[in-house]
């Protein structure tokens, strides 16, 4: 059995490190994310140090290092949530979930990630969870969003 | 010199095609620099060296940028020393600032530049750096607070060593240098050469201390506490004491270790010398019955590590024989234990190495017997000099002393160990004398001699023609190891060395070790293989008495025991 990764790598036989990147965002794609051993088979495969390939992937932004979990969470960091306080409440979540921008819950349930604009900037300051935006967003209103996916758990 | 250039008003001549940084520093000229490395290609990331040229509109770097015919170059300008200084000032808004504290108080090159370029007040308050130590490796402590992001480590580490275990992490103002996927020094390919170290202008990376514990066992009466040195340090400490790079200072060396406190002061040479026995011996067993070829030397653990991780293949090709300090710890630990009637767990056994890798080598698990170290601890050359200040000893007015008997007294085989195609032209003479019964007419190996990255030689040994290549660096282990790989047949014995030039230029060394120092270092060593009455390993009285009333014969049961040892396929990324 071909693992996902080495599908992806059946693709580009004749290709050298000029292809790292399309290569990641295919393994992303499949995967979700870059898990450790797929970033060591592309590394076996362009023959270049997996530490390297690391360096590479974490100076983009749409990298992810960790499964995404059930519910995926972007909260907006753009310029109009910025003004309205989506500082406060990238805190909040964080201190909520439990886990820093990029990590995943323990239970798998939630993943967090911060982005520049998700284009909806009259409901700002806004986070989007799998897709369904939350506008105007507040300490206050955050526990209770997430009860609410919790809830849908049980 | 077919350029004519203009700096700083003085008509100067430059070599086509070499930076404008080259051009300054042949006319004895000098900018200051951070990322600039030598012989490597220039990546103009730190921007120190900038400087004004009529014609252009900004400042350029001159470790990157071609001179030119006729340019008009102005090294000192006010607008080139402010935009210098703003960098520093810069680099040093989000440092940690603990320089009191900090390893490299003194010998650090942000600091010497915020002095040269006359900082004298907090322009800049940046925040401050926030990242966690990576105490993961046996051998090198890393601080990505203190990074300046020169990637000098980075570089050393890819294009001299073909490592990589390090690389830029992460973008902007939180990019910061570290090993893959966050793990840590000890889970990366890190082979402990401590050429980073090296290399690196700040505090950001430093050995392992083993100070601290060494110091405690130095004050406990229960403990005999001996100590080893390798072939490379007493050439190498001059400069710490404002003498002339390679002065062997070998007699003061001994007298300081007993001042410390030493109970026994032993040199690694003489066990270079039992590597010799046992190495020589493998060659030949190896050659004569159709073993495994090339056979590889194993001293190195930096190319030992490398060996198991990136050339698993290779790793039959390696000899089993141990490094020198293990042989010697070994030895420690068994023969001197039983001839002082000390008990093997009241010995600490303590080694002084140019080395980083050492201090891995001595924790592998196969250095030990019945749970005990063979080697208790390790210090560097940097760790020894600041032990010998902490003990207040004053180099100038000791009187030169001996070694230890019998584990203290070498050949001068055992001694030019220290420089790269040393271990390999000991090796040959010892090989010759038992392949024919006869010693070399000409001690020389010229073939294997000197600071290039690569030599080969053809060896006439008796009726045989055996085929040696020395490298150094590990870049240039792997492009020898891919050449044997596809097929290369004229090569018999091949010796690696992590650190370019040897161990004169280890990992372990005074910070400030230039190619001057190095090459000093190395021309110290033949001199004194020149001077000796005891060149071959084989003749070292002490030695022949060891086989002769513990070891037996080499290759024998007893060696096989305590003198070699076995590799790992080691996965790593």
């Amino acid at each position: 059995m071909k693992t996902t990764v080495q599908e992806i790598l059946d693709q580009y036989q004749d290709s050298g490190r000029d292809s790292l990147i399309p290569i990641l965002q295919n393994v992303q794609e499949k995967l979700g994310f870059l898990s450790e051993e797929s970033v060591i088979e592309v590394s076996k495969f362009l023959k270049m140090p997996a530490s390297k390939i690391f360096g590479v992937a974490t100076f983009y932004n749409q990298f992810r290092f960790n499964q995404p979990g059930k519910y995926h969470v972007q909260v907006c960091r753009g310029t109009a949530c910025h003004v309205l306080g989506s500082a406060t409440v990238l805190e909040e979540v964080e201190k909520h979930l439990k886990v820093k921008a990029g990590q995943t819950t323990k239970d798998k349930l939630f993943s967090l990630e911060v982005v520049a604009c998700i284009g909806a900037c009259g409901l700002a300051p806004v986070i989007s969870i799998n897709g369904e935006f939350h506008a105007k967003v507040s300490t206050d209103t955050i526990k209770g969003i997430f009860d609410d996916y919790k809830n849908r758990e049980e | 010199m077919n350029l004519t250039i203009e700096v700083n008003n003085n008509i100067l001549t430059a070599n086509q095609g070499d930076t404008i940084l080259d051009a300054l520093n042949q006319n004895g000229l000098s900018v200051p620099t951070l990322c600039h490395m030598k012989g490597l290609l220039p990546t103009g990331a730190c921007r120190m060296c900038v400087v004004e040229v009529e014609g252009r509109k900004n400042l350029v770097t001159a470790c990157s940028e071609p001179v030119l015919d006729g340019m008009k170059i102005k090294t000192h300008s006010g607008r080139v020393i402010e935009s210098r200084k703003t960098i520093v000032e810069l680099l040093l808004s989000n440092h940690p600032d603990d320089c009191l504290y900090c390893e490299r108080n003194g010998s650090c090159e942000l600091q010497d530049l915020a002095e040269d370029l006359h900082i004298r007040e907090r322009r800049i308050s940046g925040q401050k750096n926030k990242y966690k130590l990576d105490v993961s490796s046996a051998s090198i402590v890393r601080d990505p607070a203190k990074c300046i992001l020169c990637g000098r480590c980075v570089r050393v580490c890819e294009e001299i060593e073909g490592v990589s275990a390090i690389d830029f992490v992460g973008r902007g103002s939180k990019t910061f240098i570290d090993t893959f996927f966050n793990h840590g020094l000890n889970l990366s390919t890190c082979v402990n050469c401590g050429q980073c170290i090296m290399v690196c202008p700040t505090g950001a990376l430093k050995e392992k201390d083993h100070i601290c514990e060494i110091k405690d066992m130095l004050s406990d009466p229960e403990k005999t506490v001996v100590v080893q040195y390798a072939p490379s340090i007493s050439v190498s400490l001059a400069e710490e004491f404002g003498l002339a790079s390679g002065k062997n200072m070998v007699g003061v060396l001994n007298a300081a270790l007993r001042r410390m406190g030493f109970n026994f002061v032993f040199d690694t040479s003489f066990s270079a010398d039992l590597t010799i026995m046992e190495e020589a011996s493998e060659l030949v067993h190896r050659v004569t019955t159709g073993g495994t070829l090339p056979m590889i030397t194993s001293c190195c653990p930096g190319w030992v590590k490398y060996a198991e991780e990136f050339q698993h293949d290779m790793i039959d090709n390696l000899s089993t024989c141990k490094s020198p300090q293990q042989m010697m710890g070994a030895i420690i630990k068994s023969y001197f234990a039983e001839t002082e009637s000390i008990s093997p767990e009241n010995i600490y056994s303590v080694s002084v190495m140019p080395c980083t890798a050492k201090k891995f080598e001595q924790q592998r698990e196969e250095m030990s017997h019945n749970g005990i170290s063979d080697v208790d601890a390790v210090l560097t050359t940097r760790e020894l000099a600041r032990m010998i200040r902490l003990y207040g000893i004053d180099i100038a007015k000791l009187e030169p002393e001996l070694a230890d008997s019998p584990l203290g007294t070498r050949s001068s085989a055992g001694k030019i160990f220290g420089t790269s195609g040393g271990v390999m032209e000991a090796a040959i003479r010892s090989a010759h004398y038992f392949i024919t019964g006869k010693e070399m007419v000409k001690f020389q190996v010229k073939g294997v001699r000197g600071l290039e990255g690569r030599k080969e030689a053809k060896i006439k040994i008796g009726d045989l023609d055996v085929g040696v290549a020395v490298v150094s660096g590990l870049k240039n282990a792997e492009i020898l190891m891919e050449e044997i790989r596809n097929g290369r047949k004229d090569i018999h014995f091949i010796e690696v060395m992590a650190c370019p030039g040897g161990c004169i230029n280890g990992g372990g060394q005074l910070i400030g070790t230039d190619d001057e120092a190095v090459k000093a270092r190395m021309l110290s060593l033949y001199d004194i293989d020149e001077k000796d009455a005891i060149k071959v390993s084989h003749k070292n009285p002490y030695i022949v008495e060891l086989y002769d009333k513990f070891l037996g014969k080499p290759l024998g049961h007893k060696s096989h025991h305590l003198l070699h040892t076995h590799y790992q396929k080691r996965f790593v990324n």
